[in-house]
């Protein structure tokens, strides 16, 4: 056991913080505490950078253009990210969800089409799994292809979908036998957005912002071959994807959260009430304790399960409770940060103390524990495949 | 960077489960909960023998030198099986004041057990700043008394040493008495697995551990240790508790279903592996931070001791719930840990505590 990085760790750490001093964008310290998520335009400018230095895709194999680095600077390299509070990378889903897929389940087509553009952010993706009426109950999809010679032509409607406004491609699940049991009809497909008949919608939520979409797809015609893994097999493969959504997301939350615990107390040393300021407060300063505790316990088990990662190549159970832990203890900060604002938490937009951000920040936590597996089906994956109890149905 | 536990680490950790759990079987803790003693002084010589007494100190000592990591894994399997016994309040107590004296070689050895007394009622609590103590210390080279009462002394009914923090002359400093010279009450205890004393001395005598110049470090070196030993006896108090619904709502049929089948059951046990993960996490964190002297060490603690403490308490209650009427019963080994866990939350300081800790060093 041994909480330091060792020399060769050391040395990447200290390379990155040097590389993020001399090539974050101009201005970009300089900015007020942004509403909502990076401007469009900078997540490329920074993803292209990114790339070109060799830090996109630290984990994938060097074949793939990735650096075949250890876990271990992937999860330097989020931590390092959040100490420079640097922008965003485009390719959220593209370099997380669908490039492992791609690389797991792809054909060497797919994967010379697909991966090196994923990795420069050349080539933007979103994720056509949830639907109006399947959520939590994801293999109910209704979403249908149906072969028409080289190609399938897709109808139905997906929801939930980020990024789909600028996607060029969706790692997207269709069901391709109505007749098989609901996990055995389903096919993965890859879809270009821009193709003919596919319409995005925004979808405003309860912040104001319409980060998410629908995706509309009327007689979209997606060439068969773009078809990733078995016709009908696509469950398996998707299952693939929600691994890497849940397994690799530990270090991206955290780091996230270390950013806000940040800023949380910053806010509590410059928010004047009664003649003092609410980092004198006893009550406030026991739960600023709490979420910090919070905070580095999330951050230590994360460390453990990527040991286990490390040692065994298997993530350690105690994973499965970073995503979990990650969105209530969130939505318990942000909560916090609107205590602390006391009356001024009720002012919003150019009104609002930070122009809004902690406003923002709370709104937008009340979706944590909903996105990327509700904490109630967490709740049932723990008991289940973690704990051994019996399935709740 | 490397957060697991070395082979050697985990051999040691499963022959201590393995001992544990023949020696000190539920039914055989609840007994030695309800005697007079509250332990079995007989086994003491077996920790010795498995060299678990001088586990940390130097081989040139008689010591097995190894580190307050090997002594982490011992804790949280001690608190897992419930051990009753002055392991605590030898080790995660009084073992740093008695590194240079002539009673060590018997303490390693099993032949004296030892224990720490520093609070006093009304007045000293806090390990940090045990502030002007009325317990006085007078005489000097190598005659002196002690004159005074302690309070909450752990395990004192089982043991033959205390070191005794004592007012003397020039400051704060550390002394060693004969529990038999002094007059030992103990008090009766929600955890009867580890009991509390008071002891009073009058003019007893005591030979001088670590003077005043040297008492600061030496106390806050036990303070750091006794509360990360504290965080992981807690986990394991937590661990077992999670053990025991688990084993139960896979078995306990109800509606022709385990319970464990019913979300709002199995969430609450979800809850208490989450819970548990994150304390360990911390009290991994904490274990090394001491064992290392990292200038993290007092955050780390902090956090550890927080965090476990109230997640044991918040295990044990869940467990209990999740039982139904048997887990409210005196015959099942359920109310020892959480009357334990309590123990652990109380000593020290409860989380709220150790928070304020937390918000001076990231707020001040």
């Amino acid at each position: 056991m041994d909480f330091r990085d060792t020399p060769e760790e050391a040395a990447f750490r200290s390379e990155l913080r040097a590389w993020f001093e001399a090539n974050l964008p101009d201005g970009w310290r300089d900015r007020g505490p942004a509403r909502g998520r990076t401007e469009e335009e900078i997540s490329r400018e920074w993803s292209k950078r990114l790339y070109e230095a060799g830090h996109a895709g630290l984990t994938w194999p060097k074949e793939f253009g990735g650096a075949g680095a250890p876990y271990t600077h992937q999860a330097i390299f989020l931590e390092e990210s959040a100490r420079a509070e640097t922008p965003e990378h485009i390719g959220v889903i593209g370099l997380g969800m669908a490039g492992p897929t791609i690389i797991a389940h792809g054909t060497d087509e797919q994967k010379s089409a697909h991966l090196g553009k994923i990795l420069s952010g050349e080539e933007v993706w979103c994720q056509g799994f949830s639907e109006p009426g399947s959520g939590s109950d994801l293999a109910s999809l209704r979403t249908r292809a149906e072969v028409d010679g080289d190609d399938y032509v897709v109808n139905g409607q997906k929801v939930w979908s980020s990024f789909a406004h600028i996607a060029d491609y969706c790692i997207l699940l269709v069901r391709t036998d109505a007749q098989a049991a609901k996990h055995a009809g389903i096919t993965y497909l890859l879809a270009d957005m821009h193709a003919p008949g596919v319409e995005v919608r925004p979808l405003k939520q309860i912040t104001g912002d319409p980060e998410f979409n629908e995706i509309f797809f009327s007689d979209v015609r997606i060439p068969r071959k773009n078809i990733l893994g078995n016709e009908n097999e696509g469950w398996k493969v998707a299952m693939t994807t929600l691994l890497h959504e849940r397994g690799t997301l530990g270090f991206a939350l955290t780091a996230r959260l270390e950013v806000l615990m940040r800023k949380l107390i910053a806010l509590a040393k410059e928010t004047k009430s009664n003649g003092s300021t609410a980092s004198n407060d006893p009550l406030l300063r026991d739960r600023i304790a709490r979420q910090w505790v919070e905070l580095q316990a999330l951050k230590f088990t994360n460390y453990r399960a990527l040991t286990s990662l490390v040692k065994t190549g298997i993530p350690g159970p105690e994973g499965s409770i970073a995503k979990l832990h990650w969105s209530e203890s969130n939505q318990r900060l942000t909560k916090l940060a609107l205590d602390i604002l006391g009356p001024s938490s009720q002012l919003d937009g150019d009104d609002g103390v930070w122009e809004g951000f902690w406003q923002y920040q709370q709104l937008r936590s009340r979706g944590n524990t909903i996105e990327a597996g509700t904490s109630e089906v967490l709740r049932n994956i723990i008991s289940e495949r973690v704990l051994g109890l019996p399935r709740s149905r | 960077m490397d957060f697991a536990f070395s082979e050697e680490q985990q051999m040691l950790r499963d022959s201590a489960r393995g001992f544990l759990s023949s020696k000190f079987t539920p039914e055989r803790v609840a007994e030695l909960a309800e005697s007079s003693e509250g332990w079995d002084s007989a086994s003491w010589s077996e920790l010795a023998e498995l060299g678990w007494i001088g586990l940390s100190v130097p081989e040139e000592q008689g010591g097995a030198g190894f580190g307050f990591i090997e002594e982490a894994v011992l804790f949280e399997e001690l608190g897992r099986s419930l051990y009753p016994g002055p392991y605590f309040a030898t080790v995660g107590l009084a073992l740093p004041a008695l590194v240079s004296s002539g009673s060590l070689a018997q303490v390693i050895a099993g032949e004296k057990t030892a224990t720490f007394a520093w609070a006093e009622a009304g007045g000293a609590q806090d390990l940090s700043d045990p502030g002007a103590l009325s317990t006085k210390a007078s005489g000097s080279d190598g005659n002196w008394t002690l004159t005074g009462e302690k309070s909450f002394v752990v395990d004192a009914s089982a043991a033959d040493l205390v070191v005794v923090a004592a007012a003397a002359p020039d400051g704060t400093a550390l002394f060693l008495a004969q529990l038999a010279d002094a007059e030992v009450t103990t008090k009766g205890t929600m955890d009867s697995t580890r009991r509390l004393s008071t002891v009073a001395f009058d003019a007893t005598s005591a030979s001088l551990l670590v003077d005043a110049a040297g008492a600061p470090a030496v106390l806050e070196r036990i303070r750091l240790r006794c509360l990360a030993a504290v965080a992981l006896e807690a986990v394991g108090v937590a661990q077992s508790a999670l053990d025991l619904a688990m084993a139960y709502v896979k078995e306990r049929k109800q509606f022709e279903k385990p319970i464990g089948a019913y979300q709002a059951v199995a969430h609450q046990v979800a809850d208490t592996y989450m819970e548990t993960e994150l304390a360990r996490s911390l009290a991994y964190w904490a274990a090394w931070c001491v064992a290392e002297s990292d200038e993290r060490a007092p955050v780390a603690v902090a956090a550890a001791k927080s965090a476990a403490g109230e997640a044991a308490v918040a295990a044990c209650e869940r467990s209990i719930q999740v039982h139904g009427g048997i887990g409210f019963t005196w015959e099942h080994i359920l109310h020892r840990f959480y009357k334990r866990a309590q123990w652990l939350d109380a000593f020290g300081g409860f989380g709220a505590a150790h928070r304020k800790v937390i918000a001076a060093s990231i707020l001040d």
